[in-house]
């Protein structure tokens, strides 16, 4: 049994396998319509998050399964005290898989030792979010044809931007990815990602702390939000969450095939006039994110 | 020269280095052993200058070698039976498990009771460990 943890657990060939089956989905919805037949999706997360929920809920049902689970914290037994593993036991009687969300970071791991269906990762605090990283590469691919030689730039909080720890460490994986990290000094990417990732393969990579500075030489922007639940201190977040506003000025400097790519939800770190740009792929990106979590489901399930 | 009595059933934990020995005796628990322990301090070495010294009394189930080897692999651990020394060659473990806790605030180990401490080897070279849960690292220095 397979688990989807961390976006690493799937090795280059089965991640371009997935994406493969995400386009073959895309382009043929009808034939994938009842895969999942008798099949049940348990979402359980414990803090809110309207968007991932939504989206792996329509990924089930699009594929003729149905759906069971919590929103939040308050709304389930953890509530009462139940650990992570006795919850797990519990819901993989009721499920065939499930989609984890929790605030603590490592979660889905401990889910995943004690489940006796497959556990995916549907983001642990400020760790990983393998799923929305699926659905960044299959934009890119989609956009550019390849997932190799360019150059991706990272704005905004890249410290406790998961997305961005997890985007970084798969695509390390493709031939001639650059990137450039923007970001204030206070929210560049954690030591473990530096170190551990970008500079034990000998990746190029810059860290700036201006967009407008390197913004022409990027193919792929990708904006995140200074994310309020991931700060202890509330002065902090206030200092930093306007740092960085992507506005239709800052993108006249730009290439005009680089694409803007963001996990959403948006604040205000794009604006919104920003939208109505052709190069501005955020939505696209939603809609293909419903296509790899279905992907996902069948992999994991064994259903391809 | 300080005089302790030799051993002949037991570890003796040699060329630890000097003002180590308390952090050994803690990582290993061995207050909480009833056998006899002897904590050797800031002993004149050649190969060292200073070093510390542990000796225990008893078997080898006394203590845990990956414990030893995350502290130091270098080391030296002689077990004697029956007055006989055989050396024991540590290496760097590849897991820890409940040796170290993770001190990240955001990790699940902070809140799920009875969940396994467990670290992995991710530097051999640079001595770092990471919590499999949040890859939080880990080094002796810290």
């Amino acid at each position: 049994m397979r688990h989807l943890l961390n976006p690493l657990d799937f090795n280059v060939e089965e991640t371009n396998r997935l994406l493969d089956l995400a386009r073959d989905i895309k382009d043929h919805p009808g034939q994938y319509a009842h895969k999942c037949d008798g099949k049940r999706l348990a979402t359980l997360f414990y803090e809110p998050s309207t968007r991932t929920r939504l989206s792996f809920e329509a990924a089930m049902m699009n594929l003729g399964g149905t759906v069971l689970g919590f929103s939040s914290a308050q709304s389930s037994s953890a509530s009462k005290g139940e650990s992570v593993a006795d919850t797990i036991r519990v819901v993989s009687c009721y499920a065939n898989i499930v989609a984890m969300r929790h605030p603590k970071e490592g979660a889905p791991a401990v889910a995943a030792q004690f489940s006796r269906v497959p556990v995916i990762n549907a983001g642990d605090g400020g760790h990983q979010h393998p799923t929305q990283t699926l659905a960044d590469m299959m934009t890119i691919r989609q956009l550019r044809g390849s997932l190799e030689n360019f150059t991706i730039g990272l704005c905004g909080d890249l410290k406790f931007g998961r997305t961005v720890h997890s985007l970084i460490s798969s695509l390390i994986r493709y031939p001639g990815v650059r990137f450039v990290l923007i970001s204030p000094p206070e929210l560049r990417i954690p030591d473990s990602i530096r170190e551990d990732v970008l500079n034990a393969h000998n990746i190029e990579y810059k860290e700036v702390e201006r967009l407008e500075d390197v913004i022409p030489e990027l193919d792929i922007l990708y904006m995140t939000r200074v994310q309020k639940e991931r700060f202890f201190n509330e002065d902090d977040y206030l200092r930093m969450k306007d740092f960085y506003i992507l506005t239709e000025s800052k993108l006249a400097l730009a290439k005009k095939d680089m694409y803007i790519l963001h996990p959403l939800p948006r604040v205000n770190e794009i604006s919104v006039d920003v939208d109505k740009d052709p190069r501005a792929q955020y939505f696209t990106q939603v809609q293909y994110a419903v296509y790899v979590r279905e992907a996902l489901i069948l992999t994991l399930l064994n259903l391809v | 020269m300080l005089n302790v009595d030799k051993l002949n059933n037991g570890i003796v934990l040699d060329h630890i280095k000097a003002g180590n020995a308390m952090k050994l005796y803690n990582f290993l628990h061995l207050d909480k052993l009833d056998c006899e322990v002897a904590i050797i301090k800031n002993a004149r070495s050649r190969k060292m200058g200073r070093k510390d010294i542990l000796k225990i009394e008893g078997g080898l189930d006394l203590v845990n070698l990956d414990v030893i080897g995350f502290v130091d692999p270098d080391i030296t651990v002689n077990i004697i039976t029956d007055g006989k020394i055989e050396k024991k060659k540590l290496t760097l473990p590849k897991e820890l498990h409940n040796v170290i806790s993770c001190r990240n605030p955001r990790c699940i180990t902070s809140i799920e009771q009875g969940l396994e401490q467990v670290f992995v080897l991710t530097d051999e070279k640079k001595k770092v460990y990471r919590c499999r849960y949040c890859d939080e690292a880990y080094t002796w220095n810290d």
